[in-house]
């Protein structure tokens, strides 16, 4: 395969990855990493170097749409970024603590569990319109957001702020440390911790993803994991795509979101099971 | 669940707030540690109205770094390949994997990326381009800031500036 070739073929699958990872929060990683080690063979340090690229560019890509459209929660995402960039940078120093096997063993475990919990609530679509949280109430991390689908304007409260700061900081500490699973625990955390209705959990998640990748960017490119032939197509493919699953989440019902995220984050829980059982 | 503040479950609802914390909570909106004191009708939408004006400077923020940073990739990448002719055609013996090995060479520190891109070559272009897609969320986290203040939101820019202050020491941290 020619370079041009391998260009040109990489930036429809980033399309795909940009639109898949703009609509359930996670980032174009899940699509990219695989599809880069298993189709192209590629190196899997500069894979995980192009999943940095391609989080960041589906962060972007869709925040510029979602936060226009209200339907980011730009306080409550501005508020847990302490949690995971805090969690990121203290990820950073952590890699030789512990095994990454037993870790990705764990998180496998742990993203199984959450995906059986987000499937168990796939009806549960009623947000809360009170709310006891002091730090919520504090910051006012509550909000509303237009669902064109049911075609009314949403208002919902926020609680579990402390349960979702620490989710958030292990959210940050294990994309810090594994490289993947960061959106994966950002939407749980803000879905079932915090009472965020999915949708604005998945933008939400969108929005906050590239600021956590961007803090661990700096060491991908110092280590040369930016290889600029594999990024170059991800972060065009990616945006593009992203910019379309923006367009996209609106129309969708909160049901089918819910189910889109279940199936990816079943797949990302076997992949770090794999990883930790048998690599 | 360990967390105290995490017991209002949907069945809920209305049991456990009073009416008059549900009013403070609405009538707040946008603006951290108020009180109690109810904002007047003017007051809530000249509020509003801010809000609005922080998220389309922060969205605006984001499309020009996306737009910016594909442009400066596009035109690194046809450089690139004008450079090469082996890599252009669809149909050759020169494999993508010789540019995708772990012994690949690309800039990877600032200087080298400076040598890179005073030489003309695509690749440190290439690279300028990811680098101002990673500035990206650091600008918007920057303009967040800003726009807290504006709206006169000292504890949301407080939290705001923490994170900026974290992600710019995590690329000093890295030595880059």
């Amino acid at each position: 395969m020619t370079p041009l070739v391998f260009v040109l073929s990489l930036t429809l699958v980033a399309v795909a990855a940009g639109v898949l990872g703009s609509l359930i929060g996670l980032g174009g990683g899940v699509v990219i990493v695989p599809a880069l080690t298993i189709l192209y063979g590629v190196n899997i340090r500069l894979a995980i170097g192009a999943s940095i690229v391609s989080v960041i560019a589906t962060s972007s890509g869709a925040a510029a749409a979602y936060v226009r459209e209200k339907m980011t929660n730009l306080r409550a995402g501005m508020f847990l970024e302490i949690a995971t960039t805090t969690g990121a940078v203290s990820g950073a120093y952590l890699t030789t603590l512990l095994p990454s096997r037993f870790l990705f063993a764990f998180f496998g475990i742990v993203l199984g569990y959450s995906a059986f919990a987000t499937f168990r609530k796939r009806h549960a679509a009623q947000p809360l319109s009170v709310s006891n949280d002091k730090i919520a109430n504090y910051f006012n991390l509550h909000g509303s957001y237009f669902d064109v689908a049911e075609n009314k304007e949403i208002s919902y409260k926020v609680v579990g702020t402390k349960l979702g700061l620490f989710l958030m900081y292990v959210a940050g500490l294990v994309s810090a440390l594994l490289g993947i699973g960061s959106g994966a625990l950002k939407v749980p955390a803000m879905d079932s911790a915090m009472h965020l209705p999915i949708k604005v959990s998945s933008a939400t998640s969108n929005f906050m993803i590239g600021v956590t990748a961007a803090a661990s960017a700096g060491v991908y490119f110092v280590r040369g994991q930016i290889d600029p032939i594999i990024a170059a197509p991800v972060a065009a493919g990616v945006l593009a795509g992203a910019m379309f699953g923006a367009k996209v989440l609106g129309r969708i019902t909160s049901k089918t979101v819910r189910l889109v995220f279940v199936v990816v984050l079943v797949v990302i829980s076997l992949e770090m099971l794999q990883k930790g059982l048998f690599p | 669940m360990t967390d105290p503040y995490d017991s209002q479950l949907p069945s809920s609802e209305g049991e456990v707030a009073s009416a008059e914390s549900a009013a403070v909570a609405t009538d707040n909106l946008g603006v951290s540690g108020h009180g109690h004191r109810k904002l007047t009708p003017e007051e809530a939408a000249a509020m509003e109205e801010k809000i609005r004006k922080v998220e389309v400077a922060i969205s605006l923020v984001l499309r020009i770094g996306v737009s910016l940073s594909v442009l400066v990739i596009a035109v690194g990448l046809g450089i690139m390949f004008s450079h090469h002719s082996q890599y252009t055609s669809f149909t050759g013996s020169f494999s993508y994997k010789q540019l995708t090995s772990g012994s690949s060479q690309f800039p990877h520190s600032f200087s080298a990326l400076g040598h890179s891109v005073a030489s003309g070559q695509g690749r440190g272009i290439v690279v300028i381009g990811v680098m101002i897609l990673i500035a990206t969320p650091i600008i918007r986290v920057a303009v967040g800031v800003l726009s807290f203040l504006y709206e006169h939101d000292v504890p949301m820019a407080l939290v705001t500036l923490y994170v900026l202050i974290v992600l710019i020491g995590s690329f000093f941290l890295a030595g880059a």
